[in-house]
């Protein structure tokens, strides 16, 4: 009897795990919530989108050109969101599309992170000199609008999916380092990371395991924010014409293709784009909620 | 504060020179010799070639050639441009009102509904409107500005007919650039409907291009009313019975609005950037449209003049917001 109530009482003061924690917080925010799972049917047809499409993403029905969507009139119940000027199915290039925005999310953040990560640590730790001229080097990063200067490096490396997405990871970079610069110089003079130095650890220990995980948070919150600032960027780029280019159903470049039959076709043109709003928008949605859990400051209030 | 000045004066001069540097660079590893792109289909002699080569200086040092490159620039002297032949200097200033009478109108669009906006989602807050408003900020916020300005076209122009598709002023109305604001011109010209038409043109533009400041300024204005509203002297003010409008435009507004301005003032590089796409799909003659067709036309010293002219731009005007906030918040120098 004893034993029963003193384990219960342990489990109600035991401090729930990490994750429980942040999902306790992260659900109480239901934007956040259907961010999240607007962002798994992405994740999904970003994996499984060839398989799932009713019809092959380049095949072109040469007899069925700029057809209007099923529900209007001429529509046909072949092609739901109707075809584009070439006589291919629209809902089956926005499913294939889905890959390449969300492959270009997920390199350009683990790039721009990682390299951010690294280079924000150095500047943290280095002596004062380095550190100035790492952060010289990101102000001058930052002084370019960051679409323009992407925009210039593909001109550079050539128009390619590929140079889009390393054009815009380095454009993103900058701000990983300021901030896990910041967080570095914050956590560097609190007493655990001390009592960690006097006991012996190296540079790369301070860096990695006792500074690292406790500047994580914003960082975080920031991957979030720049997945969709990638998704936005890569489409820029390839309504320009220097991103993905045709016939890659990526959904800027569809958006590229369909301008000239924005008054004929309106189905060609709103698509696209309302898929790349609808994903974004459901990634900045989790990004507040990540926020919100990850943020102690903002709990609560 | 002279110090607080004058050290961020000394970090200027680095990055301005990194700047320079890099958009020299760029047009260096850009692919394609300039001078084989500036003779087209037809080809040169050896001897053209190597005349032209000493002409533009491609023929020394690279380090003879930045340098050379970054005294130039400091005596305003950034090339000609080789498609036109005149100097890039020049052909900034002359499409540079283009851009600037646009972001102006999209500022002013976005702050006189941001502001607002936020205020009444504070003030309602966790109500109706806050919920409203701040979805209708985040769609914003996440609003691909290029399928924007096309549905803004399919409805209003195509459906509705009542904008143009592109362009400053209707091609009816021809008179001098006395200013290069089309506003401004078209009212002093005098002739009827020139403005009406200027205005017209500017509205689509305008919403494109301040849509994203517009949410930003919303969420920016609701957070810092929420702080602000928390506050002992607001709830001062409220104990001695002042009307919620004194207080919430009086007294709350006023301090919530620091962080608005230092939003405002660092969003130029956004409008600059949202510009590059506005005027590519309105065909605005400004800057932006004037950089992505000199990109595709290779034309190597508008790239780089351009490129440098608006960092420089974008850096003065951070320094000076910085400046400034330093200047109202004396925490801030310390640092």
């Amino acid at each position: 009897m004893d034993d029963a109530l003193s384990a219960e009482a342990a489990q109600v003061h035991a401090r729930p795990g990490r994750l429980r924690e942040f999902w306790f917080y992260f659900r109480e925010n239901r934007g956040a919530v259907i961010g999240l799972w607007i962002f798994a049917v992405f994740a999904i047809l970003a994996l499984f989108g060839p398989w799932i499409a009713p019809h092959d993403a380049t095949t072109q029905f040469r007899s069925d050109t700029l057809l209007p969507p099923a529900w209007q009139e001429g529509g046909s119940r072949k092609y739901v969101l109707g075809t584009d000027p070439l006589g291919r199915d629209m809902l089956s290039r926005l499913i294939v599309g889905a890959r390449f925005s969300f492959f270009v999310g997920v390199v350009v953040v683990t790039v721009a992170a990682s390299g951010g990560i690294m280079i924000g640590l150095i500047a943290g730790f280095a002596p004062r000199w380095v550190d100035s001229i790492i952060m010289r080097i990101m102000d001058i990063i930052l002084a370019f609008p960051s679409l323009l200067l992407a925009l210039v490096l593909v001109a550079v490396l050539g128009p390619s999916l590929t140079n889009a997405m390393i054009a815009i990871a380095i454009v993103l970079q900058p701000h990983y380092v300021r901030l896990t610069r910041a967080s570095v110089l914050s956590e560097k003079q609190k007493d655990y990371v001390t009592s960690a130095r006097v006991a012996g650890a190296g540079y790369f220990r301070l860096m990695f395991v006792t500074v690292l995980p406790n500047c994580l948070a914003p960082i975080i919150v920031q991957a979030a924010l720049s997945f969709s600032t990638a998704i936005l960027d890569a489409a820029a780029l390839g309504f320009l014409g220097m991103g993905a280019q045709p016939p890659t159903p990526e959904w800027g470049t569809m958006l590229a293709e369909a301008r000239e039959f924005i008054l004929r076709a309106w189905w060609v043109v709103t698509f696209p784009g309302l898929a790349i709003l609808i994903t974004v928008l459901a990634i900045n949605l989790m990004g507040d909620g990540l926020r919100d859990a990850l943020d102690p400051k903002l709990k609560r209030s | 504060m002279l110090n607080y000045v004058l050290s961020r004066l000394l970090t200027f001069i680095p990055t301005f020179i990194g700047v320079t540097l890099i958009s020299f660079g760029f047009i260096r590893a850009l692919p394609g010799d300039p001078i084989v792109v500036m003779a087209g289909e037809r080809g040169m002699t050896p001897e053209r070639y190597a005349e032209l080569s000493a002409q533009f200086g491609f023929d020394r040092p690279i380090f003879v050639q930045f340098w050379e490159y970054l005294t130039g620039v400091l005596q305003g002297d950034l090339g000609n441009s080789f498609v036109t032949k005149r100097p890039v200097w020049d052909e900034f200033f002359a499409l540079f009102p283009a851009t600037l009478e646009l972001s102006f109108c999209a500022m002013i669009f976005s702050i006189a509904l941001g502001i607002p906006a936020g205020v009444i989602a504070a003030v309602n807050r966790g109500k109706f409107f806050d919920r409203a408003l701040m979805s209708t900020a985040l769609v914003g916020y996440s609003m691909p500005i290029f399928w924007w300005a096309l549905l803004l076209i399919i409805i209003f122009s195509g459906n509705l007919g009542w904008t143009p598709v592109s362009g400053r002023i209707s091609l009816m109305y021809y008179f001098p650039n006395a200013t290069g604001f089309m506003l401004i011109d078209s009212l002093a010209s005098g002739q009827k409907g020139a403005f009406a038409s200027a205005v017209q043109h500017l509205i689509l533009p305008t919403i494109v291009l301040g849509t994203i400041p517009l949410a930003v300024i919303a969420r920016q204005t609701r957070s810092a009313m929420l702080e602000v509203l928390g506050e002992d002297y607001i709830r001062t003010a409220r104990a001695k019975g002042l009307t919620s409008g004194r207080i919430n435009g009086i007294h709350a507004l006023r301090n919530a609005l620091i962080p608005v301005v230092t939003v405002i003032g660092l969003s130029v590089g956004t409008l600059l950037a949202g510009a590059i796409l506005t005027e590519t799909i309105f065909s605005w003659p400004g800057i932006g449209k004037w950089m992505v067709d000199s990109i595709f036309r290779r034309d190597y010293p508008v790239v780089q003049g351009g490129l440098l002219l608006i960092a420089v731009m974008v850096m003065v005007v951070n320094l000076t917001v910085d400046m400034l906030y330093g200047l109202i918040n004396p925490k801030i120098r310390k640092r």
